[in-house]
């Protein structure tokens, strides 16, 4: 077990340096940051210098080494665009892109869960059957586009929600939060149902699926035999049996969480680690466009890493076919 | 978003309730990038020049006409004695935020900040060989030849108090090497009429009125609190206003003008903007890469680039494309700029004309060849191009359209790798010494370095040379004409349109639109 | 660990029954499913529509030399106040006919939809068949790989993958390529569902008798991973396909609102919802309309499509 993942370990490490090498090969097609560093009145030896400054004119694995040698001491360099400490300001953005994370995972989870077992134990009734396929209208059109329409509506035309920001937060000794202020909860409800809603589509289906098999099962056969309460079979046996593939699911999902948080907080301009990351495409800010990748990747990679070794924990007879496939 | 801890709140009451304006009028203004800095001194772009607007002040400003207004300085003139020499005498009274007094070693300091090398201000200065501050209320500066325009390049240059910058190792301009942030970049201290609160970079920054402000009497100042937000996303911008979330927003998109004004509360406010739209072409070299002809640049035939000049039809442009928001162009220059004139500056469209042109120059059957364009520069940018090159296709020019974002774009201006391109100009120091300098004269040396035209005269280039230290202002004036003459003659740019600025505002917010792009907030009065 | 069902893909079925599926079940329950045979219509008319553009749409909006400036913003069925031009779903902000528009950005848009998926899943069957069947170190690099893009986020490696295209192609190709690009783009950050799924129904099936019996008479390797396992995998595949279709038009579209989709003057759907969503609050409504129904309608066909399929395949749910 310990051999297991001593190499699992080893392996993500692997990963999370070629993840890295490829980033920087690819940050000087993003463009280059130097137009954008100085004014129009700048002459070419003034380039020449912030070039040389920054290092730019070296090969890329030269600029990937350095960053790699700062980076292991907690230094992730300046922010070409604020002259700040990309560490200072990636943990100043953080607590936003999490909170609304949070909360979209929370609206999926549960709007998810919920309807999954409605339109399970309905199978073929006509609500059922409307929430399915209203549900997919969510998916099938773009982000970007359900955040707008929501601030038309309920912004402009309804005039019941903020169209911008997190509201006012509080300050919980360098963690931002905007749960305990009315602005902030209002701020967070569009962002987080435009972010949720693709998660909740599909862990509805997930669950949807997943009840429809368990509910065949000789298991829940038998509970109505012993003359169970169809609310306790459905829920207490039934859904039960349902959660490890959504947890699951909902684990990898992450992902797709903090990558469709680029579109929503572009879209709500919510200042999180997304909008950053926008920013810094728009202006080449390499340094903070590489914190933020390898942050990603190193959560990623965590995740994977997690979510396998507790898969092995719990079921020992995966260890031998996982690694080796045989 | 707005940090509070018990303790600040509780501050921030006692402070309001001691000042000795309890109704607090605050301003919630709107525009699509930030300030990059607080420093001054880093960064020669527009949206922090606005931002040090309110908290900064340099010896003069320009206001809404463009015209010189006494900030720092009270007035200025070239020395009687010494032809090299300004001779600028500075106001009274003055008081930075923390208390300190204002005085010219003050002055001297901010201009040798600005020298420095890694001062992004200090292209501005070039021409400035030393600052001198023979009493506490004069400061000269000395030039290394007479030079008529100092003062319009000082419009944009902030004072910062010398023993503040000094107390807070805030003496260097922010530099990329050290791995900390200057103390500067977000903390201020200036003679401004408002005061810093607090900033979140991106997201909020906070000022409140100074009320010490030498100013106070001889501005409205109504506003007593401003929160700047910026918001990326035109649309979202937009709906904030509707909203009634933000008071003012900047760049407005063009096709939401109707809709804001006519909105009830909601008023747009336009006026010419500095800035200059138009397209380049590379004539200098002897084949290009990016177009159909082989062993020959069709740019290098004045007569195709006539033609194209002849094709475009900037009234379209104007009203489809920008929304009757722009004023078609002739010439590269605003008309705020010395050396603009309205006959230069007057369009014509002639489709069959400009077909007789191609046939004549021996591109009858045309030719393809590709157009960069930005994205996220200019207003409505990549839907000029899109318009330019429906107008290429009625004489023949098949033109690929390659639209990017800017940090992509520029990079092709700068190396030299576009061989046609759209760009925008402004002219901070309103003469066409400057567009010259960057855009006319041959790319080499400290001048040309935007010219990716290629073009290269070396009589127009001992022209526009002379300008520098030319004392004469008629003389001066008449080698500007001399110079556009030339430029319009041989089609060196393909100019478009000058640009209109809208600013959508609360109606109850009074305020002129400014030329820069940068309202200055204590000319705000509130009805 | 990673052939457990972590997508709540079905499993495949057995090899006789899947076919036996086909021939009868599959049609009874298509039959009497309106909604599949609406979706089916809806879906197959979007195809034709797309396909025969160039001869079902009145203008050419790819052709810039026919657009006439003048022509822009005119509302639906109203003549334009210049030029006195009526347009059936009104014209864009160039003066494009919105509906000759919708026809061909649909094209781009199928088209788009349809490479990236034909290439995710070759890559992806490609490789989960190697890593189901060889194992060892070829199975952890792929699934290793696999680990990482299923994580990372998919906008971002499309992002990534379109700036290095960009950067790659010479500038006087980059309108001809652009749309390949995006294809690699959609495709390459797609394929990993596939793999994973493949692989492990290719575990299963390595181990059932057939396999071994097949590998008993002297098969090679390739031989029986083509022959005798893929056909076993399809039914999953050609569900994932399915949704990732409607996926990866969507993607096309959230591209766009970065600023990296279809040029300008060849736009596809998400380009033109891009284009039309600026006009939301100016009174404009059918440049956003018109498109972002197009978009709506054919993606939800063809999710419901793959909702019925995921059904009808999976011989538990019956």
């Amino acid at each position: 077990m310990l051999a297991y993942i001593l190499r699992r370990i080893f392996q993500s490490a692997i990963v999370l340096l070629v993840v890295g090498l490829v980033a920087f090969s690819l940050f000087r097609f993003v463009g280059d940051p130097i137009d954008n560093m100085l004014g129009q009145e700048r002459t070419q030896a003034d380039v020449e210098r912030l070039r040389e400054t920054l290092g730019l004119n070296e090969p890329f694995v030269v600029q990937y080494a350095k960053f790699l040698g700062q980076a292991v001491q907690g230094n992730f360099g300046m922010s070409y665009r604020q002259g700040r400490p990309v560490a200072e300001i990636l943990m100043e953005r953080a607590p936003a892109t999490l909170e609304l994370a949070a909360v979209s995972g929370v609206l999926a989870l549960s709007f998810g869960i919920g309807l999954g077992v409605f339109t399970a134990i309905r199978r073929d009734g006509f609500a059922a059957n409307a929430i399915m396929t209203l549900s997919l209208i969510g998916v099938s059109l773009p982000t970007f586009l359900i955040g707008i329409l929501l601030i038309y509506l309920f912004s402009v035309e309804l005039g019941w929600l903020p169209s911008f920001g997190r509201g006012e937060v509080v300050d919980l000794g360098g963690w931002t939060t905007g749960f305990l202020t009315p602005s902030g909860l209002q701020a967070l409800i569009l962002p987080s149902i435009t972010l949720g809603l693709y998660q909740m589509t599909l862990i509805m289906r997930l669950v949807r699926s997943e009840m429809l098999e368990v509910l065949r099962t000789d298991y829940i056969r038998f509970a109505r035999a012993r003359g169970l309460r169809d609310r306790a079979v459905h829920f207490r046996h039934a859904l039960k049996n349902t959660m490890v593939p959504v947890i699951t699911v909902t684990g990898l999902q992450l992902g797709s969480i903090i990558a469709f948080a680029i579109i929503t907080e572009t879209v709500f301009q919510w200042p999180g680690v997304g909008l950053l990351f926008i920013n810094a495409i728009q202006f080449v800010d390499i340094p903070v466009m590489a914190a933020y990748l390898m942050l990603i990747s190193v959560m990623f990679v965590g995740i994977n890493l997690i979510v396998d070794l507790l898969y092995v924990m719990v079921d020992p007879r995966l260890r031998g076919d996982s690694a080796r496939g045989h | 978003m707005t940090r509070t801890t018990g303790l600040l709140t509780a501050t921030l009451l006692a402070t309001t309730a001691m000042a000795p304006f309890a109704q607090a009028e605050t301003l919630r203004w709107a525009r699509a990038g930030d300030s990059l800095t607080l420093d001054p001194h880093a960064q020669n772009e527009g949206p922090t020049h606005t931002i040090a607007h309110q908290i900064y002040e340099p010896l003069l400003i320009r206001d809404m006409t463009g015209a010189f207004e006494p900030a720092l300085a009270t007035d200025w003139a070239p020395s009687p004695d010494d032809p090299n020499v300004w001779v600028f005498n500075l106001r009274e009274g003055v008081t930075f935020h923390d208390g300190a007094a204002f005085d010219a070693s003050d002055v001297v300091f901010s201009i040798e900040r600005a020298q420095t090398e890694d001062s992004d201000m200090k292209e501005l200065l070039t021409s400035i060989v030393e600052v001198r501050a023979p009493d506490p209320l004069t400061v000269e500066f000395v030039t290394d030849g007479p030079n008529p325009i100092l003062p319009s390049n000082l419009t944009n240059l902030f004072i910062i108090d010398e023993d503040w910058a000094r107390a807070n190792d805030a003496v260097e301009v922010q530099d990329y090497e050290g791995g900390e942030e200057t103390f500067a970049a977000r903390n201020a201290n200036g003679t401004g009429p408002y005061v810093l609160n607090s900033r979140e970079p991106d997201v909020r920054t906070v000022m409140t009125r100074f009320e010490e402000y030498w100013g106070m009497d001889q501005f409205p100042l109504d506003v007593t609190e401003i929160v700047y937000t910026p918001i990326q996303n035109a649309a979202t911008r937009v709906a904030a206003l509707l909203s009634g979330e933000v008071d003012i927003i900047q760049d407005m998109p063009v096709q939401d003008l109707g809709r804001v004004a006519g909105t009830d509360g909601l008023d747009v406010r336009t006026a010419p903007q500095n800035r200059t739209i138009f397209f380049g072409m590379n004539m200098g070299a002897a084949d290009i890469e990016t177009d159909s002809v082989e062993g020959a640049n069709p740019f290098a035939d004045a007569r195709v680039r006539q033609a194209m000049n002849m094709a475009i039809n900037r009234d379209a442009i104007k009203q489809v494309v920008m929304r009757g928001q722009s004023q078609p162009a002739g010439m590269i220059a605003p008309p705020f700029v010395n050396g603009w004139t309205a006959e230069l500056d007057a369009t014509s469209t002639d489709v069959a004309a400009a077909k007789a042109l191609m046939e004549e120059a021996g591109y009858g059957d045309g030719f393809s060849v590709q157009l960069d364009c930005p994205n996220d520069r200019y207003i409505n940018d990549e839907g000029i191009c899109q318009a330019v090159v429906g107008m290429m296709a009625q004489i023949g020019v098949t033109v690929n359209l390659e639209a990017m974002p800017k940090a992509q774009f520029f990079p092709l201006i700068s190396n030299r790798t576009t061989n046609f391109y759209m760009l925008g100009w402004g002219v901070p120091t309103y003469d066409s010494e400057y567009i010259f300098n960057f855009l006319v004269h041959s790319a080499e040396g400290d001048r040309g370095s935007w010219n990716a035209t290629g073009y290269s005269n070396p009589e127009l280039d001992a022209m526009i040379q002379s300008l520098a230290s030319e004392t004469d202002l008629d003389a001066r004036n008449d080698t500007i004409a001399a110079i556009w003459e030339v430029v319009q003659a041989e089609t060196i740019y393909l100019p478009i349109h000058h640009q209109v600025l809208n600013w959508g505002v609360a109606s109850n917010v009074a305020i002129e639109v400014d030329p820069e792009d940068q309202p200055k907030i204590k000319y705000i009065a509130l009805n | 660990m990673a052939d457990l069902p972590r997508t709540g893909t079905p499993a495949p079925a057995a090899p006789g029954r899947l076919r036996k599926a086909w021939d009868s079940d599959i049609v009874w329950s298509f039959r009497h499913a309106p909604v599949a045979v609406v979706s089916l219509v809806v879906v197959t008319l979007m195809v034709l529509a797309a396909v025969f553009a160039p001869l079902i749409a009145p203008y050419d909006p790819f052709d810039p030399g026919t657009l006439n400036l003048m022509n822009g913003f005119t509302p639906p069925m109203e003549p334009n106040a210049f030029t006195g031009d009526t347009f059936w779903l009104g014209t864009d902000d160039q003066g494009r006919d919105v509906f000759s528009t919708i026809l061909f950005g649909l094209r781009i848009s199928l088209f788009v939809g349809f490479m990236a998926v034909a290439l995710a899943m070759v890559l992806g069957i490609t490789l989960g068949l190697l890593a189901g069947y060889l194992g060892g170190w070829v199975d952890t690099i792929i699934m290793r790989v696999a680990d990482v893009q299923l994580t990372f986020p998919a906008i971002l490696v499309a992002m990534l993958i379109f700036g290095v295209a960009k950067g790659i192609t010479p500038p006087e190709l980059r309108n001809e390529v652009a749309i390949w690009v995006l294809i690699l783009a959609i495709g390459l950050s797609d394929w990993v569902q596939f793999a994973r799924v493949v692989r492990g129904a290719t575990l299963v099936e390595k181990s059932r008798d057939y396999v071994a019996a097949a590998r008993l008479i002297g098969r090679g390797s390739g031989a029986i991973m083509l022959r005798h396992i893929l056909p076993n995998v399809l039914s999953p595949v050609l569900v994932i396909a399915t949704i990732s279709l409607a996926l990866a038009i969507i993607a096309e579209a959230t591209l766009s609102f970065l600023g990296i989709g279809a040029p300008p003057t060849q736009p596809s759907l998400g380009t033109l919802i891009r284009i039309g969503q600026g006009f939301l609050f100016s009174g404009e409504w059918w440049i956003l309309l018109f498109p972002a129904a197009t978009l709506l309608a054919l993606a939800l066909a063809v999710n419901l499509l793959g909702d019925w399929l995921r059904d009808a395949l999976n011989p538990r749910l019956r």
